[in-house]
């Protein structure tokens, strides 16, 4: 789970160039409720199945794990440290990994990207780390003989994918609706465990992680100038006329 | 000069557009190295040529075609260990960022992906990306080990620099990793006469206003009428009016051409994300309230159903 800051508020960055949490509110990334959805979905035609959820960040991301508690499954593991701030898809990957080894696991279901981030490489980076199958982007998947596939929406291409459990699987925002926390659900939710962990609990050395660990930094983050709002002209018979009379001295015809 | 190793986004061989711009982007930093994995080599190599490509690392063996993403891993980390180049260029799609990750991961190296443009610093590539839904530019540089960079397709336009590219048939040993994630099956997108909407200058996108499947006829019409791709936005994608491949915005295909024209679409954050960077944006819808009017450099108040076909009749009028 990643919570980050609303992706409908005016979000800045502050001087070290990481994104300034203090100035909006924060919420469970939307793409991590598709994710959340796809374990309830497996954990309901599973008795068995157990559904922890994952999260690293400051002290207000544990309403990222409640809110996915409210939706469903059984605990939560909070990863907090100061250290960790700063850190790149590297150092977080890393931290995700260890706490994903400490607790066990058969499937690590993770949303396609971030909203605020959006880089979408950590599905691959913890496949890479755990040493399991990275079966990612998927818009649909099931569950069999201790295999998962899934449908892939790639470059260029649909694909159907399969790879072994244990393995690390991403979905899309196709792969079906997020459902609503239901008001017994979120009473549930306030006595569901959440354990919190830190940076020594997982053997991770501060150097590791933050922007000490980070392999890039960003130089400049410049607001864009807000684009100058063209002619809006209302239709009266000859509004396609006067779109293509633009078009025209933009040398598109 | 030192290689830049440019991983060729290809099927069967067909060169797609946005490696010729990783080639013309790498001729700043270096001498660039085509890296292609799977069958078709022989194909490509006069494109990649063309475009600059001073030597061609071939790659074609089975694992290649039959895995996902971790063979190309394999491949491309054990290529750039044995080269040793200035950096590495990806195209930024699902397979394109997943493989340079990976191969930051195993080789130390910095990552950074869905750049805009890239150029020769001090200290190495000097990156710019867009941030939070396109209202921030950042400039940033990998501070550890080979830079990894995917781009954005539409970064820069390609520039024919022709050379005689030598090809290397390098030996790559696949880890038991390679073969973890098999592809039971492989559905090629269809390709129509229409440009491809990650590649096009030109796109012409329907929305919720485009009320029903069969409307969408419109906004080919005048995709057509300019020679534009066709996009659509999530709504339109979602009530199933339109292929998913053809979504524009943070999940579907993120565009940025030369003109963008949005009839019928409102303006959505997560729209807005996928199109905001377009050089020229136009925009038809009956809502003057819309957001999408705030970015449009012109926009027409109205109903696309009348504003729309007097737009195809006067680009018809206009060349005639």
């Amino acid at each position: 789970m990643k919570h980050v800051p609303d992706a409908t508020a005016d979000r800045t960055f502050t001087e070290a160039g990481t994104t300034d949490r203090a100035s909006v509110d924060s919420l469970l990334s939307e793409l991590d409720e598709y994710a959340v959805e796809q374990a309830l979905r497996l954990a309901e035609s599973d008795a068995d199945a157990e559904i922890s959820y994952l999260t690293v960040g400051p002290g207000d991301a544990r309403d990222a794990l409640r809110k996915a508690l409210a939706m469903g499954g059984d605990a939560a593991i909070h990863v907090s440290d100061e250290d960790i701030e700063g850190s790149d898809a590297f150092g977080t990957s890393l931290v995700l990994a260890k706490a994903i080894e400490r607790h066990g696991f058969d499937l690590v279901l993770c949303g396609m990207a971030s909203t605020d981030g959006t880089m979408g490489v950590l599905p691959a980076l913890l496949a890479e780390r755990l040493g399991v199958p990275a079966v990612t982007h998927l818009e649909d998947l099931a569950i069999e003989d201790g295999t998962v596939t899934g449908r892939r929406e790639s470059d260029g291409a649909t694909v159907r994918i399969q790879g072994a459990l244990p393995a690390v699987v991403s979905v899309t925002d196709r792969s079906g609706d997020a459902r609503y926390p239901s008001f017994k659900g979120i009473m549930a939710a306030k006595k569901k465990p959440v354990e919190t962990l830190g940076l020594p609990d997982l053997g991770i050395e501060a150097a590791e992680v933050g922007p000490a660990g980070a392999r890039s930094a960003v130089d400049t983050a410049t607001r864009r100038p807000p684009r100058t709002k063209g002619e809006i002209v209302a239709d009266e018979g000859t509004g396609g006329i006067a779109l293509a009379a633009f078009l025209t001295t933009k040398k598109f015809i | 000069m030192a290689e830049i190793l440019v991983l060729v986004d290809h099927v069967d061989g067909a060169v797609r557009k946005p490696t010729l711009e990783l080639l013309t982007l790498a001729r700043r930093l270096g001498e660039p190295s085509a890296v292609f994995l799977g069958p078709g080599a022989d194909r490509a190599s006069e494109v990649l040529g063309r475009y600059g490509a001073q030597k061609i690392h071939v790659v074609d063996a089975p694992e290649v075609d039959g895995y996902l993403v971790t063979p190309a891993v394999d491949a491309l980390t054990q290529i750039a260990e044995r080269t040793g180049p200035a950096a590495i260029l990806l195209p930024s799609g699902p397979d394109g960022k997943e493989i340079a990750a990976r191969v930051a991961l195993r080789l130390g190296s910095g990552l950074i992906t869905d750049a805009v443009d890239v150029t020769a610093g001090p200290d190495g590539p000097v990156t710019e990306q867009s941030a939070f839904a396109a209202t921030y530019q950042v400039t940033a540089h990998v501070t550890q080990g080979v830079p990894v960079i995917t781009v954005k397709p539409n970064a820069t336009a390609p520039e024919v620099a022709p050379a005689e590219p030598v090809t290397e048939k390098p030996d790559v040993t696949f880890g038991p990793a390679s073969q973890a994630v098999r592809i039971l099956s492989r559905t090629p997108r269809e390709r129509g006469d229409r440009p491809e909407l990650t590649e096009a200058d030109l796109v012409v996108s329907g929305g919720r206003g485009v009320n029903g499947a069969e409307n969408f006829a419109l906004i080919e019409r005048v995709a057509d009428a300019l020679g534009a791709a066709v996009g659509a936005s999530r709504a339109a994608v979602d009530a199933g009016w339109y292929p998913h491949s053809h979504q524009v915005g943070q999940t579907g295909t993120q565009v940025s051409p030369q003109l963008y024209l949005a009839a019928g679409i409102s303006g959505a954050i997560q729209h807005r994300a996928g199109m905001q960077t377009s050089k020229t944006i136009v925009a038809v819808n009956k809502d003057a309230d819309a957001p999408i009017f705030e970015l449009a450099d012109h926009g027409v108040v109205g109903d696309l159903f009348a504003v729309l076909p007097q737009l195809v009749d006067e680009i018809e009028r206009r060349r005639s």
